[in-house]
């Protein structure tokens, strides 16, 4: 017996909730710097705080274990360049980053990754985690340095991204968290940033949150507080857990939290305007669970169903002689950077080397005959083993649902073709096959920004409030980044709180957020639940906010919004904590959506780079356009500033990024 | 005689995300503590399986069969929709295989590299 269902079947009785509810009861839990979200960026903050001295509180969504985007592993490490090995200097990276998207990313928390990454990851082998061949298993292979027994992905000549044995490496950093005595308080859902006064855009000083097993209401006082929440509001614009959790690349907790909390605070953001048609939106199939040749699964030969291989080329458009080649800058490269680093747009001196991008094309006309099949023993033995035994041993959400399930079925990749998706031909253009967004209607959008503008200390533009994270922050990444920012934005909070002013918290300010928190467990219970809000929420999106906007559609959207927060939703009923902690979460879903409605509505102008169509508006890229437009809330009022996209390296900053770096850095 | 029926709602898809064997487990309930959206909830009954409640929030991310101290205990099981999915051919002979199948056959037992 597992299933609810089974057990009510098989004793006739429903099971009680496990564990006691005490909605209301207010805990106050004080601390030098509060981190909210314990995933890999929040553990990193918290660490490094406490190194400095700080008391440090973590305020996590689940269980700060295995929690979070990153909680699941990871098996490359990117933006490492100062390792030994590597022939790519910060300037570089930075720059290559940064000329891709034509200025459409935070180039200075770019330097600061790229200057910190190798740092974060040998700290990382200290707590215990693998980065090197230390059992000889690949010795000799192309892409091990024999010395270090460091080994490489993607560019195996200039060797920046290091493939890591990462399964374990949330464990490793909660024991970490834990060694030191961070404070983890687990299954809370945050409802508010306290400011002083309960004012928007004044000094943070903390937070509010409700535990979802209990319903205890918990004040968090701080000195200091740092955002490490991740960037995904995957319920935003779809809203299907029962088709789309498993293929998913964030998990249901992701509703925008940090982003609602930063936005109802006054936090400045980027990008809101900015979404995306996302490869990763869960309605593909689970990650790596089917053949590709992308990212984990680079450089693995493609072949048809007669066994005809699909040929490779380098971003030039000359043919790949050898499979070694795959991994290897070619002729006119500077060096490859690497896919799944929060860049959408690359420079061909920088792109991979790909599958021959004709192939939809093929296709169509018959040279290569469906379903096509993942080769790997076509590739060299130690090849083989370091994708298939080594990083879908390791990668995210892959040791236990793809590895050992597979091999368990008998999976051998020494004998066996492992099939890819059969879908439309436009599917096969890019080679992450199993992700590939042709299998999603257009209107459903994944966010492309709404990211936390910074400054060099990775402060916000509210006192007392840091950003550590993946893609909620402008310049972020993917897994290794948000390691090295939540680890630099902990150090700055930690120093900021040594000298800050005792935090004083507005009472007024912590009933109003004890008030509403449980509004929905003191309505009918003819009210709706949180799936069928959600849901609405969603439509609207999809609708209002879809591929194509203009003024009248983006306003009529931003009514319903509010509509449905003072009707259905007002009336929403929780059974349950649980319930109560994802309909807490639909709040959050509104304040992004009003955040994305209102940043949509501000850019008067169409934007390529951010897939951005204002009907209204259909001049693509017009340059006095070409600028960052931060957004923020002043008494419930949304206001926007104009900010180059060279801002950081302007006054009041230094005119270089090593300059800026060497006088932001925290020795 | 048939066994008595309930007036319960349909079972939620996917049915399960993970499956007991409550001959192996012990009902200690770290699989539970470590779910990062809660998908089990503890038995009423001590030493007793956990119930999973929230199938349809499962995200896969394995958490609970690594931190399971008894092997075997808790099984993860990908949504019936992604296993029929993840299909294979043997190269040499041409047969072909898929996740879940009746007769599968005998397990790859190479561990991942690391271990």
């Amino acid at each position: 017996m597992s299933t609810w269902h089974e057990y009510v079947q098989q004793t006739g009785k429903v099971p009680e909730w496990p564990y006691p509810i005490n909605y209301g009861k207010m805990n106050e839990i004080v601390s030098d710097v509060l981190v909210i979200g314990g995933g890999v960026a929040g553990l990193q903050a918290a660490i490094n705080a406490t190194r400095l001295g700080a008391k440090v509180t973590v305020l996590e969504r689940g269980h700060a274990r295995r929690s979070g985007s990153g909680g699941a592993g990871v098996d490359h490490w990117h933006g490492a360049v100062t390792n030994p090995c590597s022939k790519v200097t910060p300037e570089m990276y930075t720059n290559a980053c940064y000329d891709s998207m034509k200025g459409w990313t935070g180039a200075h928390v770019r330097y600061i990754i790229t200057k910190e990454s190798w740092d974060t990851l040998l700290e990382c082998e200290k707590m215990g985690i693998q980065i090197r061949d230390v059992r000889d298993e690949f010795k000799g292979a192309d892409f091990r340095d024999e010395k270090t027994k460091l080994m490489f992905a993607y560019d195996y000549k200039n060797r920046h991204v290091i493939r890591v044995w990462g399964w374990n490496i949330k464990p490793k950093l909660y024991e970490e968290a834990k060694r030191l005595g961070v404070n983890i308080q687990n299954r809370m859902m945050p409802t508010a940033l306290l400011t002083v006064g309960g004012k928007q855009g004044a000094r943070v000083v903390g937070a509010t949150a409700v535990n979802t097993r209990t319903g205890e209401f918990n004040v968090f006082r701080s000195k200091a507080t740092v955002i490490a929440t991740g960037g995904s509001a995957g319920r935003l614009s779809y809203f299907a857990p029962e088709l789309t959790a498993s293929g998913a690349m964030s998990d249901i907790n992701g509703a925008g939290v940090g982003q609602a909390l930063g936005w109802n605070a006054g936090a400045e953001l980027l990008g809101a305007e900015a979404s995306g048609h996302n490869r990763l939106s869960g309605l593909g199939y689970a990650p790596y669970s089917m053949g590709g040749a992308h990212n984990t699964y680079h450089g693995t030969p493609i072949v048809d169903t007669e066994g005809k291989e699909v040929p490779w080329k380098d971003p030039f458009g000359n043919a790949l002689k050898t499979y070694e080649d795959r991994f290897l800058p070619q002729p006119g490269h500077d060096f490859i950077l690497g896919e799944g680093i929060g860049i959408g747009l690359y420079l061909p001196q920088f792109r991979s080397n790909e599958l021959s991008p004709d192939l939809p094309e093929r296709l169509r006309k018959g040279d290569f005959k469906l379903p096509l099949y993942a080769d790997l023993s076509r590739l060299s033995e130690p090849e083989r083993r370091a994708i298939f035994g080594m990083m879908v041993g390791n990668e995210g959400k892959t040791r236990v649902a793809v590895y050992d399930m597979m091999t368990n079925a008998g999976f051998d990749p020494d004998k066996d073709l492992f099939q890819t998706p059969v879908m439309p031909v436009e599917g096969y253009a890019h080679a992450n096959f199993w992700g590939a967004g042709v299998n999603t209607p257009a209107n459903m959008r994944a966010l492309g920004g709404g990211s936390f503008l910074t400054d060099w200390d990775l402060r916000s533009n509210l006192e007392g409030l840091y950003i550590g994270a993946g893609g909620n922050l402008f310049g972020g990444g993917c897994h290794g980044e948000s390691h090295t920012t939540g680890r630099f934005a902990g150090k700055k909070a930690a120093l900021y709180a040594r000298t800050a002013v005792e935090p004083a918290v507005d009472k007024a300010q912590v009933e109003k957020e004890r008030e509403q928190a449980y509004n929905a467990t003191r309505q009918s219970k003819e009210g709706n639940g949180w799936k069928e809000i959600n849901g609405a929420i969603a439509r609207i999106m999809r609708d209002y906010c879809g591929r194509f906007k203009n003024e009248t559609t983006l306003n009529l959207g931003l009514r319903l919004l509010n509509e449905l927060k003072t009707t259905e939703m007002a009336s929403a009923y929780a059974s349950n904590p649980h319930e109560l902690g994802r309909l807490l979460e639909c709040h959050s879903l509104i304040s992004v959506g009003e955040l994305v409605f209102k940043a949509s509505l501000a850019r008067k102008a169409s934007h390529a780079g951010m897939d951005f169509i204002r009907l209204d508006y259909p001049e693509m890229d017009p340059p006095e356009w070409n600028k960052l437009m931060p957004i923020r809330q002043v008494n419930n009022k949304a206001v926007t500033r104009d900010v180059p996209l060279d801002f950081h390296l302007k006054a009041p900053y230094a005119a270089t990024l090593e300059e800026n770096y060497r006088k932001h850095v925290v020795k | 005689m048939s066994e008595k029926a309930y007036m319960v709602p349909n079972p939620p898809t996917p049915n399960k995300a993970v499956e007991f064997d409550e001959n192996i487990c012990i009902g200690c309930n770290k699989c539970v503590e470590v779910c990062p959206t809660d998908v089990m909830m503890p038995n009423p009954e001590k030493k007793k399986q956990p119930i999973v409640v929230y199938p349809e929030e499962c995200w896969y991310c394995g958490g609970c069969v690594e931190e399971c101290p008894r092997p075997g205990a808790i099984k993860m099981l990908h949504p019936t929709q992604q296993r029929i999915s993840v299909n294979w051919k043997r190269k040499a002979t041409g047969e072909l295989f898929r996740l879940g199948m009746k007769n599968p056959p005998p397990p790859n037992t190479r561990p991942p590299s690391g271990e």
